[in-house]
């Protein structure tokens, strides 16, 4: 990239007390950069939200569906064989929110923003998605709740994840591919606003990740914290003690926040994220925000985002479409400024050699958003030792992948029609 | 170079609401984008917007979309877009540019309301900033004496109007309906609603935008509005004109009928400062 790395900390310093941070920001990032026409329902959203945290029927409704229906707790895994062999035989520790219905991590927060669609009396709820799963946990909670449901995916997305295209026709959804731009996940993201401006009155937006505008990344944090909870207790249990790191992919960031959040406080447990590094971030061709991007506004946050001079965003690249966007949450660009977390991009052919590894020493197929962290634990086994104890969120399950993954290694072609063009 | 208070106090002299433009710079192309401007001016516009290309638009519907992608092809930057107003103001219209708030920001927002202001400019109406977020901004365009236009929404609250309205100078620009940019065969009946809850709370003038593409409309919304915004509607006669000449004249002659639309009530609104 051409541009300079100025670290622009707009408004308030970059290490100020949380205490003096205003709700919605996480230091200098976040916040809300809507059109107007959106801060009702964003007030709306917030309203709702405080009061339902505070219900204890609201916790205990979400509760049972996730015991229920999404099959919570999910169970932690040791990848022996994979830490042995692939991670200088580090204790690598998978916490399987790939078992979860639907497949992937991306239900915990849909269930908690359905419920609070129907507490508002919203009949339809709209999102967008990239690798198509949390389009898919949407239009799930969707039909188990009664909601009409549409679903925004850029059309690049809808050919390589035609399975999860499908899947989301099947419970009842509409997707509408999107023509706009890259025709990924950032342009979908412009749809499902440009739908909600125009709906707001009977529609809920379920935004998928932590970005967005307040109080979407913190919410959505909130629902997926449930993963961070039960595996900090699982790995104690497991090991007797507190990981020495724990990894996580990172697109918009939701898995990662979902994970880290239950050891923010907990300062001898090393956080990293792993980026998508598509070609390698010298090729300008990948999704590492915070390797290659620099702080900027875009869909109504303040974050890392990749950027021209101009501020026009640049496209994102990477072989895993949910890791395929140019912005992140706005509380990964605080944790990287105040250090607490690292970031690190890992490549197409890194996260599928990860992929692979994991499929052959431990018998699961990863999502290739996933296979990034696992590639990522491989360095940190290599870097931390035999001793090291390493949680990985296993945010996903690879089946909506095995077409791409065939053809990455050159396998017979999963039969076309399934990638329905 | 004229102010926005002069605009709408000619206009309101005149009985009139004032008629406000809308292009982005760079499309067709850079040059005539500053052609079909100085069209609009020709025909009676009072105020031109001059959009900034941005690459997210998420506030416009596909006809603005459809611009700012051949804007940005053509490799506009924001120094153009100041550059194209500075042009564009030279014809004595007041101009303002429209911009999402990231380009602004990565400019330098002190640097864009200097450089706009230096240009000739006089204001920026900023879609997706709010005043909550704005702080910089302000200093920046109190040092340079740019005016700063938010919009307000049929959904906000009265409370959200007041803080809207306070933070903004120059105009409130007050968006028709819920929903994107792009012409619309009605303009809905919230636009005087909103209006007249704005008037309430503020006497800065009031502008609508969203979805006004006829004389008709203009006519209609001058009732009651101290200024009417058409955007969409002119960048469609462009996309389907064969060539920048036939681009040219459409442009001259819907703003003709906008023009006459305005004028053919008389308003009486509150005061304009």
């Amino acid at each position: 990239m051409t541009w300079s790395r100025r670290a622009r900390i707009p408004r308030s310093g970059a290490r100020v007390a949380s205490s003096d941070i205003p709700a919605g920001h996480f230091g200098p990032y976040g916040g809300r950069f809507v059109p107007e026409a959106l801060t009702a329902a964003l007030d709306g959203l917030d309203a709702a939200y405080a009061a339902a945290m505070a219900d204890p029927d609201f916790h205990a409704e979400l509760d049972r569906l996730q015991r229920t229906y999404t099959g919570r707790p999910s169970p932690l895994t040791e990848a022996t064989r994979f830490g042995q062999e692939h991670c200088a035989g580090a204790r690598v520790y998978l916490k399987r929110e790939d078992l979860n219905h639907t497949g992937s991590h991306k239900i915990n927060n849909v269930l908690g923003q359905a419920l609070l669609t129907v507490r508002m009396g919203k009949k339809r709820v709209i999102a967008e998605t990239g690798a198509g799963q949390h389009g898919v946990a949407t239009a799930t909670a969707a039909a188990l709740l009664g909601l009409d449901c549409v679903v925004y995916m850029g059309e690049e997305d809808t050919r390589r994840q035609a399975l999860n295209v499908a899947r989301m026709r099947l419970l009842g959804a509409t997707v509408i591919p999107v023509t706009a731009g890259s025709r990924t996940l950032k342009d979908a993201i412009n749809e499902a606003m440009r739908d909600w401006v125009t709906s707001v009155d009977d529609t809920h937006y379920i935004l998928g990740t932590v970005t967005g505008p307040s109080p979407f990344p913190s919410m959505v944090r909130a629902f997926q914290s449930i993963i961070g909870r039960e595996a900090r207790e699982q790995v104690l249990e497991a090991t007797g003690r507190l990981p020495d790191a724990v990894a996580a992919c990172v697109g918009g960031g939701s898995n990662a926040m979902g994970i880290f959040a239950a050891f923010l406080e907990d300062p001898s447990v090393a956080l990293w994220g792993f980026e998508a590094g598509g070609d390698g971030v010298e090729t300008g061709r990948h999704a590492a925000r915070f390797a290659g991007g620099a702080p900027g506004v875009l869909h109504g946050a303040r974050t890392y985002v990749m950027q021209d001079e101009w501020g026009q965003t640049v496209p994102s690249h990477s072989i895993s479409a949910g890791l395929d966007y140019p912005g992140v949450g706005p509380e990964h660009a605080w944790l990287h400024d105040t250090g607490r977390a690292h970031y690190a991009p890992v490549t197409d052919a890194e996260a599928m050699d990860a992929f692979e590894k994991l499929c052959r020493t431990e018998g699961i197929i990863p999502a290739i958003e996933t296979a990034h962290a696992l590639a990522g634990v491989m360095r940190l086994g290599r870097e931390l030792g035999d001793d090291a104890v390493i949680l990985v969120n296993l945010s996903g399950r690879g089946d909506k992948d095995v077409a791409t993954a065939a053809r990455w290694f050159g396998l017979p072609a999963v039969d076309e029609s399934a990638e329905g063009r | 170079m004229t102010s926005l208070a002069e605009a709408f106090s000619r206009s309101r002299a005149q009985g009139r609401a004032a008629l406000i433009g809308y292009l982005p710079a760079g499309f067709p192309t850079r040059d005539d984008s500053v052609r079909l401007m100085r069209a609009m001016v020709d025909a009676g516009v009072d105020i031109v917007e001059v959009g900034l290309p941005y690459s997210d638009p998420l506030m416009d519907g596909p006809v603005i979309q459809a611009a700012a992608d051949q804007a940005l092809r053509g490799g506009t930057t924001p120094a153009d877009v100041i550059a194209v107003a500075g042009e564009v103001a030279q014809t004595g219209a007041a101009t303002v540019v429209m911009s999402y708030w990231n380009p602004v920001e990565r400019f330098g927002v002190d640097r864009f309301a200097r450089d706009l202001a230096a240009a000739g400019g006089c204001g920026v109406i900023t879609p997706d900033l709010t005043p909550e977020e704005s702080a910089d901004w302000a200093a920046a365009t109190e040092a340079h004496d740019i005016d700063r236009i938010y919009l307000v929404a049929p959904s906000s609250t009265d409370a959200r109007l007041r803080t809207v309205s306070a933070a903004c100078t120059g105009f409130v620009y007050a968006a028709s309906t819920m929903g994107v940019t792009g012409a619309r065969s009605t303009v809905s009946d919230a636009a005087e609603t909103l209006v007249l809850r704005v008037r309430e709370v503020t006497h800065l003038p009031v502008a609508v935008g969203l979805g006004v593409s006829t004389g008709e409309q203009a006519a209609q919304i001058a009732e009651y509005a101290d200024g009417v915004i058409v955007g969409s509607a002119f960048i469609r006669l462009v996309l389907e004109a064969p060539g920048i000449a036939e681009a040219e004249s459409a442009v001259a002659g819907l703003a003709r009928e906008l023009a006459a639309g305005v004028r053919r009530r008389r308003i009486d609104a509150g005061p304009v400062t």
